[in-house]
């Protein structure tokens, strides 16, 4: 057989989707690196160069008030006196404009610009740390939300003074244990609009009258929930401006002179009440800015800026309370609330040149720490940077040491700074790159057509050869290097992301243009079967219920709701297109035929290919596996986890692991289910294997099967009790236990490698034994049973004489009874020498099986112990999964017998979308969840409970542990295309139908005889496996690409997209291991036949 | 014959249609404050009486159901007793397969067990009127060449339809947009029924389009 091409073809597929997704992933999920150093009040950011302790000077303002009020874009700050017909939400905030108006040295409304990401939780990290947060924080730690950069809460209380917080919970998230005092308010609830503003209000005004506070923050959520719930232009929008409108004044009214008032939205929003995005409706929000004492120089004159960054409240607020600016913020100070330099205002603080210097001290050591942690600033305008700053330093000191002013120059020249670092750092972290999120989709949706082609057209490119993977690499190689050559000539670098994506193309764009040259030729060379080939796209197929369970599928995608429900959605589908399987069957005539047909025996209907007996067995095996695999779905939902989306929903208790339970009792009860279970699936596998007379040999595989398997589990079922063992019960055993901690599990991770390294050494699971005296002679011996017996050809013979070892190994195994654990039993009792082979039949399938069983063992080992029961009823899916496909094919093949396999051994698209659901199922019904804090960290630490020193071993156990199901599906995918073999009706009548009268060769070893069907069957089923997953990444890569606006975006989609592209990567890897493991097997067997006849041709 | 046979389909159809009519508005006439999303429950039963006592009536006046191949008091008796035993497996039937389709298995009993009358009345109900209580037959009459009659086949599309209304009409209930229809079960009984009434029109008219190429073997 090809085994390289079918290689090299899916390797090729997979890289083309990883590139795919390495692009838009690349232009959507910023990644930014925290930096987290904290300022301090020793910082040396005084003018000269001499310590001193900054904090000690008077601040400007000793309290601050900072009214938060979600989504206050700034069109509802503003107020027009001379708009007659206001829409609901305008000129409902008039206090804001008339304060400014009458009070021009006290006051000030400014638009407030926010950064993208625009969702709240991100702007309060970005309005307190003065950075720009991005999607992800690398740093941040996913289990909990708390912000660990320096930010403006934590400097406040290293000077000790007392923040009070109220309104929005997503504050209590961020800074735990941070406040003074806090009152944190659900804010989940889109819907309800007035629990958070009800309860500030409640103790707001209370508060404010109150000494034991010194900054006091207020978050009120309904503007924003409003805007959700019914959008900007509803009454409901202008009741609560109204209401805010009430809040503001009574506020200003309540305020004292040392006190500085804020009134802020974190980002605006669309007109339909959404925001996330990067629109100027979502970023515009407002600031108001209220001292009962003036601030400002004047009204508002030209110097004034148009529009103020959120960046910038961060170094104004901390210069204007007289505490450090925090270390990783990038803003510049607000200058029309600093007094020029020389006319040092009344009440103290510092002039807006020292301000300024402050600041820009503070930038260029953030810029100096994050740019020797990343590389991901231009290393061009970071030296620009540099020397700017150098140069402004040398000007501002030289000034100083002199005693002159400063020009006004050195004013504007620091300013400009300021807004370039702002921007070079804005580039790289804040803004989605369009064109790669763009060139990804396109990729992805190539490689997902390619997919479908390549599938389709499997028989025919493993016929003609057409498909050396060299033309399609060369082609790669050749548009990656011009892809190089014209950045080099347009921008003089190279960004390797270009090439990569430049070399997909064009590949793809190849082998497309070559499959339609491929598919022409064909139709028109058997006009018979031209409509078959041509006809791959007809809406008629494409309605078939399994591509439209599978389209519902990655439509569930699209929608928040289904996302939150996934676990749910994907049992629901499986259980509906597993139903749909005996159904369609019935309608076919083929599931339960009735005994005595009065039509058949009045000749009405063509005489069935097999018994209507066997059909009807077949028939109620697959209504029994339908049950069993009904049965086990349904049991899977209990061991579902919730997501906080989810209301009322009790994570399983099955979940935690046994030494968290209180009760001994019921300990005692979970442990032994889950020995149970895990002697369950060891002996189920043994069985299978000893059922189809594979543990007869002495080889790796059998070795593993017989001896590393049992072992295994017990190394497990020792794990769980040692680990679910109370601390203090044996005191004096304490040591023991601590080394069996550590032993018993690396213990199996050494058995699991050595079973995994052994079946791949030695696959075959094949037992000869021959009776007579001589093997290798003797087998030509038998008088052959094939017509032209004399004369014949050696080649001939030996072409014959294959068949004949299947027939007595076939004999031979049904002479046992199915048992064939005992060599000798069977053969022929007259004195022609035989030859009895144990396990040919399921030689291909009986490695893989072991393997994935052995696989499935060790991710047991990652999961709480309870998951053990989840595992047995993957185990006892997966089985009934591949006797339903076994089962509904069987009947069809023989009711339409085909003498040369013309049709091959192809899997439907039943099987295989059901095979990809059942892992998605799995998925979640092992306890996991497509979010970040749902990941169970605690898998890095079995057999290492101290903890790891390097990232690369925590990180695979950790996704071995999240993907548990994908790998387990991924690797037993072959065993979709080996069941329908394994499991074929004994007498059928497949080589009689063909008139032959030696009987062909049986079960698996039909593949062997078959080798271009073998490959092109192997090529299809992988490829429409990766394609049915690839497609699922397209939908949810369409979903955040589409959906970048939606409130669940960073909470739903981005998580789900990441989760889903793991999860093909990773499916795709143990899918290629699969693969790779079947052909190590043939290469195995044809050598074994080598050995067997030497001088065999094949 | 075969314009006769559609013709009084159509019309069988159209008394079952607007029983299912009568049902849904009566209620609302003689209860006060009834709606179909508010007293779901009662509506439900109401259809599922209607459908049941019109479909039986017109079916035993049309003569479709089989004959008895014995007159016998006893032997009438006992199809009926028969009837009515596989009606109840049948709801029962339905109501496992709704649970394992995921809904709540000790919450709503009630609610899912009122669904699962709802189906049989108006799938199971009408096999028992065309096929009699012959399972054998009603698996047979689901297949490619089962159908013996113009009845059989217009049984096969009603009950397509029918449960495929049901299975669609799940699709909401994720959904967060709080409607009251996405109660559970309103919308699943509403897309049955939906589904079963699109079934009425839909069996006379793709039979009578397809008359040419339908033909039945034997009867
Ligand atoms: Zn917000
Ligand atoms: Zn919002």
């Amino acid at each position: 057989m090809k085994r390289l091409p079918v290689l090299a073809l899916l390797l090729w597929v997979c890289a083309v989707y990883f590139v795919g997704i390495y692009l838009f992933v690349g232009g959507f999920l910023l990644v930014r690196l925290e930096v987290n150093r904290t300022s301090s009040c020793g910082d040396v950011l005084e003018p000269g160069e001499e310590p001193g302790d900054f904090c000690r000077s008077p601040p400007r303002f000793s309290r601050l008030v900072l009214l938060i009020v979600d989504a206050l874009k700034i069109d509802f700050a503003r107020f027009d006196p001379g708009n007659t017909a206001p829409r609901p939400y305008e000129n409902k905030l008039p206090v804001l404009g008339e304060t400014v108006t009458s009070r021009p040295l006290q006051s000030r409304l400014y638009p407030f610009r926010a950064d993208p990401p625009t969702t709240t939780m991100q702007r309060i990290k970005g309005f307190t740390t003065g950075s720009l947060p991005t999607f992800v924080d690398v740093g941040n730690n996913f289990a909990s939300s708390a912000i660990l950069e320096d930010n403006l809460i934590h400097q406040l209380g290293q000077v000790g003074k007392r923040v009070v917080f109220m309104g929005d919970d997503t504050w209590e998230n961020l800074f735990p244990k941070k406040f003074y005092r806090s009152l944190p308010f659900p804010s989940f609830n889109v819907k309800d609009l007035h629990t958070v503003d009800n309860g500030i209000l409640q103790h707001l005004y209370s508060t404010m009258v109150g000494k034991d506070w010194d900054v006091l923050v207020a978050h009120f959520l309904g503007v924003d929930h409003c805007g959700h719930r019914f959008g900007p232009d509803h009454p409901a929008m202008a009741d609560k401006l109204t209401q805010m409108n009430g809040v503001i004044s009574s506020v200003i009214d309540r305020l004292e002179n040392d006190t500085l008032l804020v009134v802020m939205g974190d980002h605006g929003m669309t007109d339909t009440g959404d925001h996330g995005g990067e629109s100027q409706k979502e970023t515009d929000a407002a600031i108001f800015l209220y001292s009962p004492s003036p601030i400002f120089p004047g009204s508002p004159s030209q110097t004034e800026p148009d529009v103020v960054p959120q960046t910038d409240l961060v170094p104004t607020l901390a210069l204007l309370l007289g505490i450090p600016i925090p270390y990783s913020s990038v803003g510049q100070v607000l200058l029309p609330l600093f007094p020029p330099h020389g006319q040092k205002g009344a009440a103290g603080g510092i002039s807006q040149l020292e301000a300024l210097w402050i600041n820009a001290k503070q930038v260029n050591r953030f810029l100096d720490t994050y740019s020797s942690m990343a590389r991901d600033i231009p290393p061009e305008s970071l030296r620009q940077l540099r020397a700017h700053f150098s140069r402004l330093s040398s000007e501002y000191l030289a000034a100083v040491r002199d005693g002159r002013s400063p020009s006004a120059k050195l004013n504007s020249s620091l300013q400009l700074y300021l807004t370039s670092v702002r921007d070079t750092c804005r580039a790289t972290w804040a803004r989605f790159n369009h064109v790669k999120m763009a060139a990804g989709l396109a990729i992805l949706a190539l490689a997902c057509l390619m997919c479908f082609v390549l599938s389709e057209l499997s028989q025919a490119l493993i016929r003609e050869g057409g498909v050396g993977p060299k033309a399609p690499v060369l082609v790669a190689l050749m548009s990656a290097a011009a892809a190089a050559a014209a950045q080099l000539l347009a921008r003089g670098s190279v960004e390797a992301a270009w090439c990569l994506a430049a070399g997909a193309l064009g590949s793809e764009l190849l082998f497309l243009w070559r499959a339609r040259r491929l598919n022409t030729p064909t139709a028109s060379k058997n006009g018979g079967k031209a409509p078959k080939a041509a006809g791959w796209l007809t809406p008629r197929q494409l309605l078939a219920a399994p591509l439209l369970v599978w389209l519902l599928r990655c439509a569930a995608l699209l929608s928040d709701c289904y996302v939150i429900g996934e676990g749910r959605v994907v049992t629901f589908l499986l259980f509906s297109l597993a139903i749909y399987v005996p159904v369609r069957l019935n309608w076919d005539g083929l599931l339960l035929p009735p005994s005595h047909d009065p039509l058949k025996s009045a000749g009405l209907l063509p005489a069935p290919a097999v018994p209507a007996a066997t059909v009807r067995k077949e028939g109620h095996t697959l209504l029994a596996c339908l049950g069993l695999l009904v049965g086990s779905l349904y049991l899977s939902l209990s061991f579902h986890a919730c997501r906080e989306e989810q209301g009322s929903c009790q994570p399983s208790p099955f979940l935690s692991p046994l030494s968290r339970l209180q009760s001994s009792q019921l300990k005692n009860l979970h442990y032994v289910l889950s020995v149970a279970s895990l002697g369950m699936w060891a002996f189920l596998l043994r069985r299978c294997l000893c059922h189809y007379g594979n543990l007869n040999s002495s080889g790796g595989t059998v070795f593993a099967a017989r001896w590393i398997l049992p072992l295994l589990s017990v190394c497990l079922g020792l794990h769980w009790a040692v680990s679910a063992t109370p601390d203090d019960s044996f005191r004096n055993l304490s040591e023991l236990i601590g080394l069996a901690h550590v032993a018993l599990p690396r213990a199996a991770f050494c058995l699991l490698a050595l079973g995994l390294a052994l079946i791949w050494l030695d696959p075959l699971t094949v037992f000869v034994k021959a009776r007579a005296a001589a093997s290798a002679r003797s087998l030509t011996l038998p008088p052959p049973r094939y017509r032209a017996s004399t004369g014949i050809s050696p080649q001939a013979e030996l072409h014959h004489l294959i068949p004949q070892i299947y027939q007595r190994m076939r004999r031979c195994l049904d002479d046992d009874a199915g048992g064939g654990g005992e060599p000798g039993g069977g053969g022929e009792a007259d004195n022609r020498p035989a030859v009895e082979a144990y396990g040919l039949g399921t030689v291909y399938s009986a490695p893989t099986l072991l393997f994935c069983g052995l696989l499935g063992l060790g991710l047991l080992l990652l999961h709480p112990e309870g998951m053990a029961l989840s595992f047995l009823l993957l185990l006892l899916e997966m089985g009934s999964l591949l006797h339903i496909h076994a089962s509904s094919t069987l009947p069809i093949t023989h009711a339409f017998p085909f003498c040369s396999w013309s049709g091959g051994f192809a899997v439907p698209w039943t099987p295989v979308v059901l095979w990809s659901l059942a892992a998605a199922q799995f998925f979640h019904a092992t306890g996991h969840l497509p979010t970040f804090p749902s990941i169970q960290w605690s898998a890095a630490f079995v057999g290492f409970p101290d903890g790891h020193t390097g990232t690369i071993l925590p990180a695979s156990l950790v996704t071995l542990n999240t993907f548990a199901s994908h790998i387990l599906f991924a690797v037993g995918c072959p065993l979709l295309l080996f069941w329908p073999l394994v499991r074929e009706v004994r007498g059928g009548r497949a080589g009689r139908a063909c008139g032959e009268e030696g009987e062909d060769a049986v079960m698996e070893m039909r593949l062997r005889e078959n080798p271009q069907q073998f490959s092109a069957a192997l090529l299809q089923l992988s490829t429409r496996y990766l394609f049915i997953n690839g497609a699922q990444v397209f939908a949810s890569v369409c979903a955040a690409a589409i959906l970048r606006r939606h409130l669940m975006v960073w909470k739903v989609f981005a998580p789900k997209l990441m989760f889903e592209a793991s999860g093909f990567l990773v499916s795709s890897v143990f899918l290629l291991i699969g693969v790779t493991l079947v052909l190590r097997v043939d290469v195995a067997v044809s050598s074994w036949f080598k050995r067997l006849v030497p001088d065999a041709s094949r | 014959m075969w314009d006769h046979e559609i013709k009084a389909m159509a019309s069988t159809h159209a008394i079952i249609a607007s029983s299912v009519f009568m049902a849904t508005v009566l209620p609302a006439v003689l209860v006060p404050g009834f709606s179909v999303y508010g007293a779901h429950l009662l509506w439900l039963y109401s259809v599922s009486g209607a459908v049941t006592v019109v479909s039986v009536a017109v079916f035993w006046l049309l003569g479709i159901t089989p004959p008895t191949k014995k007159h016998t008091l006893g032997y009438k008796l006992s199809r009926v007793v028969r009837s009515c035993l596989y009606f109840f497996l049948s709801c029962l039937f339905f109501h496992t397969v709704v649970v394992l389709y995921g809904a709540p298995l000790i919450e709503s009993a009630l609610e899912t067990f009122s669904l699962s009358v709802l189906l049989t009345s108006l799938t199971t109900l009408r096999c028992l009127c065309v096929l009699g209580p012959n399972v054998q037959a009603w698996i047979r009459v689901f297949s490619r060449h089962g159908a013996m009659s113009v009845w059989d086949t217009c049984l096969q599309i009603t009950v397509a339809c029918t449960l495929v209304g049901a299975w669609l009409g799940a699709f909401p209930i994720p959904l967060d947009w709080d409607r009251p229809w996405q109660v559970w079960p309103v919308s699943c009984s509403l897309g049955a029924m939906i589904g079963y009434l699109t079934g009425l029109v839909a069996a006379p008219a793709w039979i009578h389009y397809h008359r040419k190429q339908l033909t039945y073997k034997c009867k």
